[in-house]
This record gives structure tokens, sequence and C-alpha cells, in this order.
């Protein structure tokens, strides 16, 4: 289980393959939600409650998990799913709603170095998720939009809150949609770049957390980083896979 | 880019609790004479527009305004407002300065000058020579500087990347609790014990954990103290890093947030200036900056006059 500061997301092993996903939005009450989470992964596995040998719980809510007796940093999952799915991963860039963390790892997917922001909204999603309301752009619209321009147009802020009058401005100068769609997955690349610097840029590269799956981020962080970084199928269930997989090993380990 | 704060669509939804009184006054019993060297300086902020005419380097008349989405009409809109009812034209004065964020364009300017400069030469005309610190917290930054007994700025230390403890940054709170602004310190100090300050230190998170905090049942009031108190906290870190050496006043727009000012205070552990009574007008701290400007304006115009 990863308990994320919007949804809670659920993974279910079996012999080290997913077999079910599920997912459910945080609210109020972490715990419910990740028991919705967990219901709707075991549906999908086709499996009980009492099936499940170990949970292992992970993400910024993880203390409120139910079922779960054991967690796992979020670095500490993020590495070990990246590297279960990219053996040859040594940097993981991990872009949630509230939250952004860079992790390195060794060949053995342990975490060796790792940068944190949680403190400013700009590196986050919800930078995306301020920009698109101040745009009345849909979210899921932003990335698409943004791959339509050629150019982009230009966003100072580095803040969320001056960034909404940025977008406010250009849109009365009548700057197209996209050109200002681009500037803002531009502005938030360069935060998330900068940050990814700090910790020294490894390859290969890997970008999961829920905002890996916009394109139009994918597209502004790989130019911004130089490097062609490489997103996992389901970006947004890393944390939850990591912790699966963790449970595998406390599991083996005789830990339950 | 120019930054600008617009109304967005929420806050015309409600009442426009951001909104502040614009008004300008002239000095009364002060007359000027052709001969006098009559100066201007024309502070365009980021949120609000100042402009002070002074006689032979002395404050005359002032107005405060709103800027708007266009730099050189809010720079001509405050100026000729200031210059009402004082029977000057724009024509009469013999040098303006222009300072603020928008200072290049001032079209009327015949120069521009950095308004770090004009805050540390505007507070002490202001308040005078013991003033050494200076914290100028404007509409999309906070700067805190440190001048000598003339006025001149010695180092300073900015934020403008973030919009934590900016008059901005506060707006959005006003907004969040339906307070109007210029109530907003008066309410902070309605607490009788003073909450914890808010964690987060971004306003974009700060807003949501305040939007948690009035669930679980605090009163505006306490929300507010709460995060006044991490702003605060936040400005005087500022003031700490450039060095704090007394006198400290704060200028720009939130100098009238009682609730900060009381705040920083508390931190600090040091009294701020009072504003000084001033032929019976207070000076505004608002205008430091357009004040400085104008005694920019006076000593350029008199070096252009010796050649």
């Amino acid at each position: 289980m990863d308990l994320g500061t919007q949804k809670v997301k659920a993974v279910v092993l079996k012999d080290n393959m997913v077999v079910g996903r599920g997912q459910a939005y945080s609210g109020f009450d972490p715990t419910s939600a990740a028991k919705a989470a967990v219901n709707a992964s075991l549906k999908q596995a086709n499996a009980q409650l009492t099936d499940v040998a170990c949970f292992v719980a992970t993400g910024s809510s993880m203390e409120l998990a139910p079922y779960a007796k054991s967690t796992v940093s979020m670095m500490g999952a993020d590495a070990k799913a990246a590297t279960y799915r990219f053996p040859k991963a040594r940097t993981i860039i991990d872009v949630g709603a509230e939250e952004a963390r860079a992790v390195k790892c060794d060949e053995r997917g342990v975490m060796t170095d790792f940068v944190v922001n949680e403190r400013c909204a700009a590196g986050a999603g919800t930078f995306i998720e301020a920009m698109a309301r101040a745009l009345e752009v849909k979210l899921e619209e932003m990335g698409p939009l943004s791959l339509k321009a050629e150019r982009a147009s230009q966003i100072n802020a580095s803040c969320v809150i001056f960034g909404e009058s940025d977008v406010v401005s250009l849109i009365h100068r009548q700057e197209p949609k996209a050109e200002i769609a681009r500037a803002i997955f531009d502005a938030m690349a360069d935060r998330i770049s900068s940050m990814v610097h700090r910790l020294g840029v490894n390859p290969e590269v890997i970008l999961v957390g829920g905002v890996a799956k916009d394109p139009g981020f994918v597209s502004s962080l790989n130019r911004k980083l130089s490097v062609k970084v490489l997103v996992p199928e389901y970006p947004d269930f890393n944390g939850a896979l990591g912790a699966a997989l963790t449970a595998v090993n406390r599991c083996k380990g005789g830990q339950k | 880019m120019q930054r600008r704060t617009e109304i967005t669509s929420q806050t015309i939804a409600d009442k426009e609790f951001w909104r502040w009184s614009e008004y300008h006054r002239v000095i009364t019993g002060k007359k000027w004479r052709s001969t006098d060297i009559l100066t201007a300086g024309v502070d365009v902020g980021s949120v609000g527009s100042k402009a002070a005419v002074m006689i032979n380097g002395e404050a005359y008349a002032w107005a405060i305004t709103r800027t708007g989405s266009n730099s050189p009409d809010s720079a001509t809109k405050v100026l000729d407002w200031a210059l009402k009812d004082t029977g000057l034209k724009v024509g009469d004065l013999k040098f303006i300065v222009g300072t603020g964020y928008g200072r290049v364009n001032v079209p009327m300017a015949n120069k521009a000058i950095t308004e770090i400069a004009c805050h540390g030469k505007g507070a002490n005309y202001i308040w005078g020579p013991t003033v050494r610190t200076v914290l100028d917290v404007g509409g999309q930054d906070i700067k805190a500087i440190r001048i000598d007994q003339t006025g001149k700025v010695c180092s300073f230390l900015m934020n403008d990347k973030c919009a934590a403890g900016t008059g901005r940054g506060m707006e959005v709170f006003a907004d969040l609790l339906k307070i109007p602004i210029e109530q907003i310190g008066e309410i902070s100090l309605k607490v009788e014990e003073e909450p914890p300050p808010v964690s987060c230190t971004c306003v974009a998170f700060a807003k949501t954990e305040a939007m948690g905090l009035l669930r679980k049942g605090w009163s505006k009031e306490k929300v507010l103290a709460a995060y006044t108190r991490a702003m605060a906290i936040r400005m005087a870190n500022l003031i700490n890093r450039v060095g704090l050496e007394r006198e400290l006043v704060i200028t720009g727009g939130q100098s009238k947030n009682k609730g900060i000012v009381r705040r920083i205070e508390k931190v600090l552990e040091i009294k701020c200036l009072p504003m000084p009574r001033w032929q019976d007008t207070g000076l505004d701290p608002m205008i430091a900056g357009a004040l400085g400007a104008a005694l920019f304006a006076k000593s350029l115009y008199e070096k252009a006059q010796k050649g």
C-alpha cells in the first residue's frame, strides 16, 4: 500500500508478479481509502484478504495504514520498484501530488542517497493542477496540449501563487494556451531538474509518481535533464509496488 | 515577464477581500513657489503604485493606488492623483525618479533607481538617521535592507521567489478566511493564546493546512494568528540573516498589518520605531520608496544644475 497525499495505491504480488492494482482518493480518512484500494486490488487479483501473506505500507500517511505490520520508506520503495522494472536504474525521480523526491540507488536496488522537496508546492503535482485551473484546461489535457506548442511562453514564477497571476496575465495577452501549458511544464521541470542535479544524474533515470503519467511533463523534463527518462507502465503504482516487493522479502525472512 | 496580480474568477465570485483603500493627500499649509525644487518619486510596485511630490526635499503630496495591468498607465494615474489639489502639473516637476517593480516602465521619469536604494533613503527621511535596518514587505517580495546614517544601502537580502510572507500571500488568506485585508492584522491579534505557527511555509500548502484547521473547529482568528506568526518568523529570519541592527523599521504595505509587526517585534525581541507625527499628517510607510525616489530626484537635479 502506498498512502499518498492525494491517492492510496495498492498492489498485489503473486510469485513476484503483479496480479492486482487498486486505488482510492485519500480524502480525510486515509485508512478507509487504503482499505478500499486494497479491496479493489484483491478483486482484480481474484483473491481474499486472508490470502495475503504480508502487507507493507509506504507513503506520507503510512502510519495510518490498515493490515500492515511494517512500513518501508518512500525512497526505499521507489528504489526497489524502479530496479525491479529497470535493472539498470540508478536515479529515480518520484513526482507526487505534494512532494517530489530523487533517489540514487546501487545495482542491488538499495537506496544510497536522496533529496526531497515537500515544502514548496511549485515542485510538485499541485503546481500543474493549480496552473491548469488558472488556464481553464482539464488536468489530463494539459500534457497533450503542451506538446502541440513549438515554443513556450515566458513564466518567471517559481511559486504557485505567483504562477497563477503569471498565467492569468499571459491569457490576457492572448498567448496561445498550448505555449502557456508548455511554459508551465518547463517551469516545473526546471525545479525538479535542479533538485535532481543536487544528487547527480546517473543513467538510467526513471520517472515515477502520478505526474509521470503526464506526457507534457516528461517531455519538458527530458529537455531540461538532457537525458531520456524512462517511465514504467503504471508509474503512479511504483511506491505500492516497492512496498509489495519489500513484503515479499519480509515474508521470506519469516517476518509478517 | 511582468508579474501582476489579477482578479481571479474565485475572488470575483465573492466580495473582494483583498481590496484596500486607495487615497491621496496634500499636506495642508504648505505652499510651493516656482523657484522651489519640485521633484517627484513614482514607485510602481507589483500590487500598489505610489507617488510622492516634494518641495525642496520636503514631503508635500502623495497618492497610493492599486497597480493595474499596465505599468505606464499606473504610473501616470498615481502621479496625476498625487498632484491633484496642488495646482501643479507634471511639467512643473523639475526631476522625476521611477522606482519599484515597474520602474523601467515609468514614462515621465528622468531616471530609474532600484527600490532598495529608495526604501533606504525614504526610511531615513521618515524616521531619521538612527534607522539601520529596514524591512520592506511588498506585494510580491520581501527585502531586509541595512542602511547607514545617511540612508545609504550597506547590504540587503531579498526573497522574490516565493509568496510566503508577501502581501500577495496575505491576500490569499484574506480571501480564504473572508476577512477584509485592512482588518487582517487586528483580527489576527484577537486570540487569547497565540497558537503554534502553521507548519507549511508554502502559501499553497498553508492554505490546505488552514482549511484542515478550520474543519477541526479552529476559529478564523486562530487560523489567521497561526499563519501570521509563521510569516512573521520567516520575515524575522530574513532580518537576522542580513544582520539586525537598531533601529528597525518596516515599510511597504504590510507595515500596516499590526499582526505582522507585533509578531516580528516579539520574535526579534525589539520594538520597531513608531511612525513619527509630521505636521499633524502622519507619513505613510507605504510611500517610503516614492519619498526616497523624490529625494534622489532632488540631488540628481541639483547635480545637473551644477553641470
